[in-house]
């Protein structure tokens, strides 16, 4: 049968090791085995390739964040989103369409104006759009003064957009698999040991270890005996059935916690804040998706005659600052990439650039260094509450 | 939603509720003896448990007041 890639059993030691096979996990493989060399590499998955966020996420691309150190490394995953289909030769249904994040009260207005200056001065495309200029773009959206949370106002970033997210985990899985990297489903890491994991499918030697868990990256490290300040939450998603095209951009709004854009066959993909309690179960309570659609009807008016086909939820890893955790571990040969929290969709390619090259040359990543675990302990915060667009 | 039972109002939906994060977090009995790590872990890192955990709540439409229950976070299952 002509597969995306093999199915190998695994081999008793690999150079490295990275644990999960989402996204982030098989970018990882693909550049450390393209950009570094190093093909001795397994992707471990404890379910089947794909299936955890990267299966649940609404595929929003964008690197309009606030500070130096987020716009480089989210503008640096932009970058290689533009080129990766002709990279992976494999299409991903990228579509740059912009992004705008709705301002509805003046803390948001003077936010989003600081915002889009900032992200100029770090070379981020970004404008500052009126209620009326946000209708021109955008017919459907009611900028009427009357509403709750009126519209006062939208940072638009035109090179963001969105992807077919399975695409994405196809293309880099093949990609990686052409280079000799072994992809293993159903085996779960259970254990460590100095150099190597213990998994549901045996013993398995490794040079270095490298965490690609997201949600589940606190049970790992207990495992190895460090603790990491993230907190694993409930994040909800919906679909509505397919409908003729009516959203031809991104609209994101903080303030009442909706974003939505319409995918390539026709259905709005609609996300909210996380769920405030810790939770495992990929799924979250009902509130929280009613609370998403009143905000989006009162928004788009047009929406009130859609249906919700389907809800479900990931398991996103939120850290303090809401900005990733990237670099060594207090573990020798063990390295960490989580903390993504509720945006790690857009920063696939680039997290895998940046990890990939953490992992092969033993330190950080010029531009992983302000996202170092030590952080926490300097006090060097990378606040990104602001821009990171989902309310936790 | 969940159902959660405050111990002073009864069962009440999650709605009424803000939830506090892990349970018997003791602020530093002498902060400024604390290293930079101690502060860290005090601070930020916090239990991240699939499977029961011990947390709080604070009844913000109800009784106004804090309280620690167990919660299963892959079931969602609550007890006391």
């Amino acid at each position: 049968m002509n597969t995306l890639w093999r199915n190998p059993d695994p081999k008793p030691t690999y150079d490295v090791v990275i644990v999960g096979a989402g996204g982030h996990g098989l970018a990882t493989a693909y550049y450390l085995a393209k950009n570094h060399g190093i093909t001795n590499v397994a992707v471990l998955e404890r379910g089947w390739l794909a299936g955890g966020n990267m299966a649940r996420n609404t595929t929003v691309i964008r690197s309009n964040y606030l500070w130096d150190q987020s716009a480089a490394i989210y503008e640096h995953s932009l970058k290689l989103w533009e080129t990766l289909e002709q990279e992976l030769d494999y299409e991903i249904l990228f579509s740059q369409r912009g992004v705008l994040n709705l301002a509805h009260n003046l803390p948001d207005v003077r936010e989003g104006t600081r915002r889009v200056n900032a992200n100029r001065l770090n070379g981020v495309d970004a404008e500052w759009l009126t209620p009326a200029e946000v209708k021109k773009l955008v017919p459907i959206i009611n900028i009427s003064e009357d509403l709750r949370y009126p519209v006062m106002g939208a940072t638009f970033q035109p090179r963001a957009g969105i992807a077919k997210h399975d695409y994405v985990a196809w293309g880099f899985a093949r990609a990686a698999d052409r280079l000799g990297v072994d992809l293993i489903q159903n085996c779960e890491v259970t254990g460590f040991e100095t150099n190597a994991v213990q998994t549901s499918r045996g013993r398995i030697g490794a040079g270095r270890i490298a965490l690609c868990a997201a949600g589940h990256t606190s049970i790992l490290a207990a495992q190895l005996g460090f603790r990491l300040p993230l907190q694993s939450h409930p994040l909800q998603a919906l679909v509505s059935e397919l409908l003729e095209p009516v959203l031809n951009t991104v609209v994101m709004s903080n303030a009442v916690h909706v974003y939505v854009s319409q995918a390539h066959k026709g259905e709005l993909v609609m996300g909210a804040g996380i769920d405030a309690y810790n939770g495992y179960g990929q799924r979250g309570s009902f509130h929280v998706i009613e609370n998403q659609l009143a905000a989006a009807v009162e928004l788009f008016p047009i929406f009130a005659r859609a249906h919700v086909l389907r809800t479900w939820a990931g398991v996103v890893d939120v850290s303090p600052d809401a900005s990733p955790i990237i670099g060594r571990t207090p573990v020798d040969d063990v390295f960490i990439n989580c903390g993504w929290g509720t945006g790690g969709f857009k920063a696939t390619p680039g997290a895998g650039w940046v990890y990939a090259d953490t992992i092969a040359n033993g330190r950080p990543h010029p531009l992983a260094e302000p996202f170092a675990l030590e952080r926490f302990t300097s006090g060097a915060l990378v606040d990104e509450h602001g821009a990171a667009a989902v309310a936790h | 939603m969940l159902s959660i039972p405050c111990p002073h109002c009864g069962d009440r939906d999650e709605t009424e509720f803000h939830y506090g994060g892990q349970a018997g977090v003791a602020y530093p009995a002498d902060p400024m003896t604390l290293t930079d790590e101690q502060w860290a872990e005090y601070v930020f890192m916090r239990d991240n448990p699939k499977g029961w955990f011990a947390e709080r709540w604070f009844h913000t439409a109800g009784c106004r007041r804090w309280f620690d229950l167990e919660r299963h976070t892959v079931t969602y299952e609550i007890r006391r």
